[in-house]
């Protein structure tokens, strides 16, 4: 029984080398092949990507306040709605968690130096960049009107905005995440420490290999069928025009084929993500680990076989409107595993309500909802009513936002004295978890109602009836973007005076807690061998201990839970 | 051999053989290799997907008008030209993988002869490419602004044969041949009455992209096998690793079977065969 080993550099008060202080140069932030610096570099500029989409958000529901478009001109709404809605799902959720803590954490958690392919990982920032770039450009420019879903042929033929250039943004972003998937299933696969088996490993690592098993076999289909959009725009080939005998229907098919699996891209790795805080925090092992684990490969499986739930109104053959009706309902199934599995992990466990865990609660609570509420739109004949109404828009909110964006905060805290090697404030963060809680459900939950009672989406006129259920989710977006300011605000602070985190304030398992804050550039010392299961949290565990100063954890008068597991790479070298 | 000595020294570039050098991040230099294999084969994978959708959009529009596709690909698609470049590309295949062989020979000069027949195969199918595209292109069939489309014969480069006229003398699929054949009525899908030249374009456009991603991915495969000539040539240090070769041949091996599929379902389609034989 020794506690975690520190460095006498580290003891004596000097920092020992990690991969932020190593340079200060802007070329090697830039030309970096660190999957670690590559993981910030995506961090800031998503989280730039996703302040323009939240920007948009918010004059959308500036614009909804009132039943009369008095804000907008009805084609600047169009736009400002498709650029939200291209910007949160391209630029920021398809890639959130993957890029940024799946980047950061996969090599750490699996015993790696690095992602197999680490130029292939530079490159792929560059290529988000670029793609960005583009859609920044086409909004500059005029922006787009078609939604973010750019159906044939109005996108094709009639509409009079910036599709084309767009489409080319999106096009690039999509290899981005192409290359950001094949660098993690070759990584997952190939460069596993010794000892590490495949059920050994953390299920945010299963979760980001399905991921990543469906950004390579899904986004290569929506890249060429965005490009043939745009070869249609400006060549005037007639691939989805009936006009020239074309079928824009089959865009629609070709589209969700992809984007309906990216609905999963989105939120596999949140619940990777979930399933670590939750382990974490209750000091418990995960309940029922394979069946987490093979339920995410279930749902990248059925993911691509429910496409057609967003197309039962557009005249497809009413049996395939059953079959994918059916499908979709299965969906529901592996989902329903993992919130068993995680609740029924929180069952007798030493609950602590840190800030990460209450992400994570809220995580379970809306995802539930928002996968609930899936339900009635893949019965057939309820989607005849619901369809394209605000429903479906509050649907998708409380699984993306409420399940994506909940997770991508809750591990952003959870890892960030991993990440930057500092505390932030705990009792602003749990402050902020709770205020973005209530303010999601007072933005969403009305929005159920309206779709319900026939307010469509996408239209800025209503009928007054409609305009006190808008005030309300209008009242609470202020309060969600409150919520999502504030993390930003305290976790930059932290950067300055927060304290020092030391290697695991957590106290939490995994190859990723035992390197020090921040990892040194090439992660481990030595490469570790691992011996034992994952999740072994030990019961006798407190609260308490998890408050004791990091010095104390360090000096070794605490009893480090698992270290016993653990081995002795902590060690510097030659001891 | 222990942990630290598997980390020790074989950072970049600093081993003098080749053969053990490996990328610092990995453990040993087989893990290296499978890392590259794994990757190639899941690239491979995305583009696979990446056809199979246009494969789809084919699928489904020869399935809607079964007879302009029929009548489309007889007319206006060279036949033997695009025999010649299947026989081509299965060469350079050949060609490719008995660079790869030598390789694992480790000949210099075999690695160039094999890799500099590849190329040469490469630039012989695009110029075939080029000289049937710019028939098209001269005959105003390339869809767009400037289509044109006169219906069956109209733009056909050579004489119709025995063969070609009795093709068109019965009706060849869809409702009209059901008709034909069995005396039951079919009902008509809604593209049907869309007018001839309109489907036409959409056959030629299908042509058009995906014969044209595919002579992009030829492109791209020369400049790869270029860049790995002139490496080997030069005896840089990253050509005498197997693995750039023998990722640059899987990659040719799939440009080459993307054509394997292509061939048949553009040119193919069922009554050409009959003119292949004729001419």
């Amino acid at each position: 029984m020794s506690a975690i080993p520190v460095r006498p550099e580290e003891l004596a008060g000097t920092k020992r080398e990690n991969y932020i202080n190593w340079s200060h140069t802007v070329k090697d932030w830039l030309l970096t092949v660190d999957h670690k610096r590559i993981a910030v570099l995506y961090l800031v500029s998503i989280s730039i990507f996703f302040a323009m989409g939240g920007v948009a958000a918010m004059f959308i529901r500036l614009e909804l306040l009132t039943p009369k478009g008095d804000l907008f001109r009805s084609d600047v709404y169009n736009r400002i709605f498709s650029a939200h809605g291209i910007m949160m799902i391209f630029l920021f959720l398809v890639p959130s968690i993957p890029a940024t803590l799946g980047n950061f954490l996969i090599p750490l958690m699996i015993g790696a130096k690095d992602l197999a392919f680490p130029r292939l990982n530079l490159l792929s920032w560059y290529l988000y960049m670029i793609g960005g770039m583009f859609v920044l450009a086409a909004t500059v420019f005029g922006g787009v009107d078609t939604g973010w879903t750019f159906y044939t042929p109005y996108s094709s033929v009639y509409s009079n905005s910036q599709v084309a250039l767009t489409i080319l943004g999106v096009f690039i972003a999509g290899f981005s995440s192409i290359a950001t998937g094949i660098n993690f299933i070759v990584t997952i696969h190939k460069m596993r420490a010794p000892g590490l088996t495949w059920f050994r490993l953390p299920l945010f690592v299963w979760a980001h290999y399905a991921t990543s098993l469906i950004i390579v076999l899904g986004t290569p289909v929506v890249a060429i069928t965005l490009a043939l959009v745009a070869v249609e725009r400006v060549t005037g080939i007639g691939i989805f025009n009936p006009n020239l005998g074309g079928d824009p229907v089959l865009f629609q098919h070709l589209f969700w084929f992809y984007s309906h699996p990216a609905v999963y891209i989105m939120i596999l790795p949140g619940m990777g993500i979930t399933s670590e805080i939750i382990a974490c925090f209750s000091r418990k092992r995960i309940f029922g680990y394979p069946f987490i684990a093979f339920s995410s490969l279930a749902i990248a499986l059925f993911g691509f076989f429910v496409w057609g739930h967003h197309m039962f109104t557009t005249g497809q053959s009413m049996y395939s409107g059953m079959v994918f009706s059916i499908i979709s309902f299965l969906v529901a199934v592996p989902s329903a595993i993992k919130v068993f599995n995680w609740t029924s992990t929180m069952y007798k466990g030493t609950v602590s309500l840190k800030s990460p865990m209450i992400y994570a609660l809220g995580f379970i609570g809306l995802f539930t909802v928002g996968g609930l509420t899936g339900l009635f739109l893949s019965t057939l004949a309820m989607d005849v009513h619901l369809q394209d109404t605000y429903f479906v828009v509050a649907h998708f909110h409380y699984v993306m936002v409420g399940g994506s964006l909940l997770a991508f905060l809750g591990g952003i805290h959870f890892w960030w004295p991993k990440i930057t090697g500092k505390m932030y404030h705990e009792g602003v963060a749990v402050g902020a978890a709770i205020l973005t809680f209530i303010g999601f459900n007072l933005t969403f939950f009305p929005q159920f109602i309206v779709g319900y009672i026939g307010m469509p989406r996408r239209y800025h006129w209503y009928p007054d009836e409609y305009q006190f259920w808008h005030v309300m989710s209008s009242a609470g977006a202020s309060v969600l973007a409150l919520g999502l300011v504030m993390p930003a605000v305290y976790l930059i602070l932290s950067l300055k005076y927060g304290a020092d985190a030391g290697p695991n304030p957590w106290r939490a398992v995994g190859l990723e807690w035992t390197t020090s804050s921040p990892p040194p550039p090439h992660n481990f010392d030595e490469i570790p061998v691992v011996t034992w299961e994952a999740y072994e949290y030990d019961a006798d565990y407190t609260d308490q201990v998890a408050d004791e100063s990091t010095r104390q954890e360090i000096s070794g008068t605490v009893p480090h839970p698992v270290s016993d597991h653990m081995g002795t790479y902590g060690n510097p070298p030659g001891e | 051999m222990s942990v630290e000595a598997l980390h020790d020294g074989h950072s970049h570039g600093e081993s003098s053989d080749a053969h053990e050098s490996f990328a610092h991040h990995y453990v040993n230099r087989a893990q290296q290799d499978e890392a590259y294999i794994v990757g190639m084969w899941t690239f491979l994978v995305t583009e696979i997907m990446f056809f199979g959708a246009l494969f789809a959009a084919y699928v489904i529009y020869r399935v809607q008008m079964p007879e302009i596709f029929d009548e489309v690909s007889r007319d206006h698609l060279d036949v033997k030209l695009g025999f010649y470049n299947t026989l081509i590309l299965l060469t350079s295949s050949l060609f490719m993988a008995l660079g790869v062989r030598a390789a694992q020979l480790k000949s210099k000069k075999g690695q160039l002869f094999w890799i500099g027949l590849t190329l040469l195969c490469a630039f012989g199918f695009l110029g075939i490419k080029y000289k049937e595209y710019s028939h098209k292109i001269e005959l105003n069939l390339v869809p767009g602004a400037h289509f044109v489309y006169e219906g069956a014969h109209a733009g056909n480069a050579h004489n119709p044969s025995e063969a070609e006229l009795l093709a068109a003398s019965k009706p060849s699929y869809g409702p009209d041949r059901v008709k034909a054949t069995t005396g039951i009525a079919v009902k008509r899908r809604p593209g049907d009455d869309v007018k001839k030249a309109e489907k036409a374009q959409i056959f030629l456009g299908l042509y058009f992209i995906m014969t044209g991603l595919h002579g992009i991915h030829v492109i791209i495969g020369i400049f790869l096998l270029g860049i790995l000539w002139f490496m080997i040539k030069y005896n840089h240090p990253l050509a005498k690793d197997f693995m750039p070769i023998e990722m640059s041949g899987l990659y040719w091996h799939f440009v080459d079977i993307v054509w394997i599929f292509l061939y048949p379902l553009m040119y193919l389609i069922k009554p050409s065969l009959e003119l292949l034989l004729h001419q």
